[in-house]
């Protein structure tokens, strides 16, 4: 890889981090509002699969999906807007943090319902597949979706009709507050490809360059018309399973050990990049202080937007009746 | 015109717009080289092959959740669920996910899918294969619910849910199948959201959906013999529903009976219901009186079904009681 495409990649890490801290910030503020589920500590996932896939492509998202949208080009203004409920949101309000979506860039959209992802990326993977257009979809899920019937019937016939499909497992250790070990029969959540016969791999999630040449050997795959795989990206969440969550059942020292610079997916490849690549700390700072910058003009955005008018909350539910609204 | 089959007539309508638009495809359980549990499908796989009429493995998660990815990404599914207790399976990627990606994602998708399903009993296929689910989906923004009662509507019908950019839920009455009458030449779709007056009366208004249309005209042929003239209305779609229709016949006639093959509890006929009551209280001279199943699961036996469904003598009692 060309320095200036680890450089890329290093940007986008940072760039979801940073934009997953003043969300937090927000959060606390209240000026974001509802639920939100943060991605911090889980950068290098949607990076490294993101870097290999080209803007026609289709990822379904889940509902920590902040990393994965931004990772495929979201606008920080539409999402912070759309975190602040504000009419110039992806959903003009309508969605919020759950509910990203952006069909021009191949996002199908973040998904509050677990495991929701699956059979709509199977469903994107056989249009592609009908129409010819030798597009692939991402299907990023967490490690409690694979508890889902969906993912077996989505994982079933995406092997059987051999659909461009790439089920990307988060496995970070816990499903909300369930702890892998109480919620899962098999060692790996790769094992659960082995069922239908599926090319899997289980890897260091919190390595960027290893993400990236897994999914890149994933992808060529499936655009080369041989089917589905599998990758367990073994990684950890920073955060509770939402903010502000009473954080119960994880020991303190585990999570210490995660954010430790040998765990960090950033610290590690930042180090990389000074030790192996002849990046210097001016050149990490000055990508630093250019987000800080994007981050905060996309808060001003929000802060900024109007809020949507009351009578588009009848709208958008069918795309020719408009229903009937208070009186 | 021609004479066709109820089952016919909604394979001549899929075939059509197959024909007109390779986006179109079917998918489902059986529906390829058997042509459908009740031969809805019979010869689609044949004629456009397998990847367009796709058989798939028992899993309606899969068939719907797969329709509603190809339905955003260009193609336009008919997926079949064998009988609507089974869409209960598939009832996340339905409610949770087709019905809402519209509004939760702002506007920016559409789903132009149809979920076509046999519903109702009379075949003696017990609690678990004679349902009548459709107020479930009534209840559901975002969807459109379709329920077609005679070949010709069915057609007609299945023409516009295909073209609709919007998920269409089609109910087909299991004992409808096989039922023939005319059709028109040529392939006229009907919108959705229109009514029809199936026969014309001056005394009371019958709104009866599906199977239950034949059986209200059945009892009105009765009735006509004691001196009491029912208009029979088929709203045709549960959602979008003509009120107009409804309501112009209700002003008339004064008085309403509403017959679905649903239980009585929490059924489409109760929305029906309190919509008049909201709406046309003024104009009624009786009580609105509705005509269900009884509350309890659909039996087995051809004697306790036949008790639990609702039956012509059932809707001539309901009419003679407000007159």
């Amino acid at each position: 890889m060309e320095k200036r495409e680890l450089l890329d990649l290093y940007q986008t890490m940072q760039t979801i981090r940073k934009f997953e801290f003043q969300t937090s910030k927000s959060f606390a503020e209240e000026i974001v509002q509802g639920f939100v589920h943060l991605y911090i500590g889980e950068e290098a996932i949607a990076t490294g699969v993101c870097a290999n896939l080209n803007r026609d492509d289709y990822i379904t998202s889940t509902h920590r999906g902040h990393g994965h949208i931004i990772a495929k080009g979201a606008d920080l203004k539409r999402m912070m807007a759309e975190l602040c409920g504000r009419e110039t949101g992806y959903c003009k309000g309508k969605g919020g943090s759950m509910h990203i979506a952006d069909t021009d860039l191949g996002i199908l959209g973040a998904n509050g319902i677990v495991g929701g992802g699956f059979n709509l990326a199977c469903g994107a993977g056989f249009s592609s597949k009908m129409l010819k257009t030798n597009q692939v979809c991402v299907c990023f899920f967490g490690d409690g979706a694979t508890g889902t019937g969906a993912s077996h019937e989505a994982m079933n016939i995406a092997k059987v009709w051999k659909l461009p499909v790439i089920f990307v497992n988060e496995n970070n250790l816990y499903a909300d507050s369930c702890r892998i070990t109480d919620g899962l029969a098999s060692e790996s959540t790769a094992d659960r490809a082995l069922a239908y016969h599926m090319p899997h791999y289980s890897i260091d999630g919190n390595d960027v360059l290893t993400v990236y040449e897994t999914a890149k050997e994933a992808i060529e795959r499936a655009r080369n018309g041989e089917g589905p795989s599998f990758i367990e990206c073994k990684t950890y969440r920073w955060r509770g399973h939402f903010e502000v969550e009473p954080e119960t059942y994880r020991p303190p020292e585990e999570l210490k050990l995660w954010k430790s610079k040998e765990k960090d997916p950033i610290a590690r490849f930042e180090k990389y990049l000074l030790e192996n690549h002849g990046v210097s700390e001016e050149e990490v700072k000055q990508i630093k202080a250019s987000i800080d910058k994007e981050v905060k003009a996309a808060v001003e955005f929000a802060l900024n937007s109007p809020l949507p008018d009351k009578s588009s909350a009848c709208t958008d539910v069918y795309t020719d009746i408009v229903e009937e609204g208070r009186a | 015109m021609r004479n066709v089959f109820f089952s016919e007539a909604i394979r001549d309508a899929i075939r059509n717009e197959m024909l007109n638009d390779p986006r179109v495809f079917c998918i489902g359980e059986d529906i390829g080289r058997v042509g459908g549990s009740f031969g809805v499908t019979a010869g689609l796989y044949k004629e456009f092959g397998e990847e367009r009429v796709r058989d798939t493995p028992i899993s309606e998660q899969a068939i719907v959740g797969l329709s509603a990815g190809a339905a955003l990404t260009g193609m336009i599914p008919v997926a079949e669920i064998m009988y609507n207790d089974f869409m209960l399976c598939a009832a996340d990627q339905i409610i949770n996910q087709a019905a809402k990606f519209r509004y939760m994602y702002g506007g920016g998708m559409k789903v132009p899918m149809v979920v076509r399903m046999a519903v109702g009993g009379g075949l003696q296929c017990a609690a678990q294969h004679s349902q009548s689910l459709e107020a479930f989906l009534v209840h559901i923004p975002g969807l459109k619910v379709v329920y077609p009662s005679t070949p010709a509507d069915a057609l007609g019908l299945m023409i516009s849910s295909i073209r609709d950019e919007n998920p269409v839920m089609f109910f087909e009455h299991q004992l409808l199948y096989q039922v023939s009458d005319n059709v028109p030449d040529g392939f006229e779709p009907i919108p959705l959201g229109i009514a029809d007056v199936k026969k014309e009366g001056s005394d009371i208004t019958i709104v009866a959906t599906g199977l239950c249309v034949k059986k209200s005209l059945d009892a009105a042929e009765l009735l006509a013999k004691e001196g009491i003239n029912a208009e029979v209305v088929d709203p045709r779609t549960l959602y979008p529903l003509d009120k107009e229709t409804i309501y112009r016949s209700l002003a008339k006639t004064r008085k309403v009976v509403i017959v679905t093959e649903e239980v009585k509890r929490g059924a489409w006929s109760a929305e029906m219901a309190s919509n008049i009551a909201e709406d046309m209280f003024e104009s009624l001279d009786k009580k609105i009186v509705r005509v269900g199943a009884l509350n309890t699961p659909v039996p087995f036996t051809v004697s306790l079904e036949e008790y639990v469904l609702p039956q012509v003598n059932n809707i001539v009692d309901a009419v003679k009681s407000v007159f």
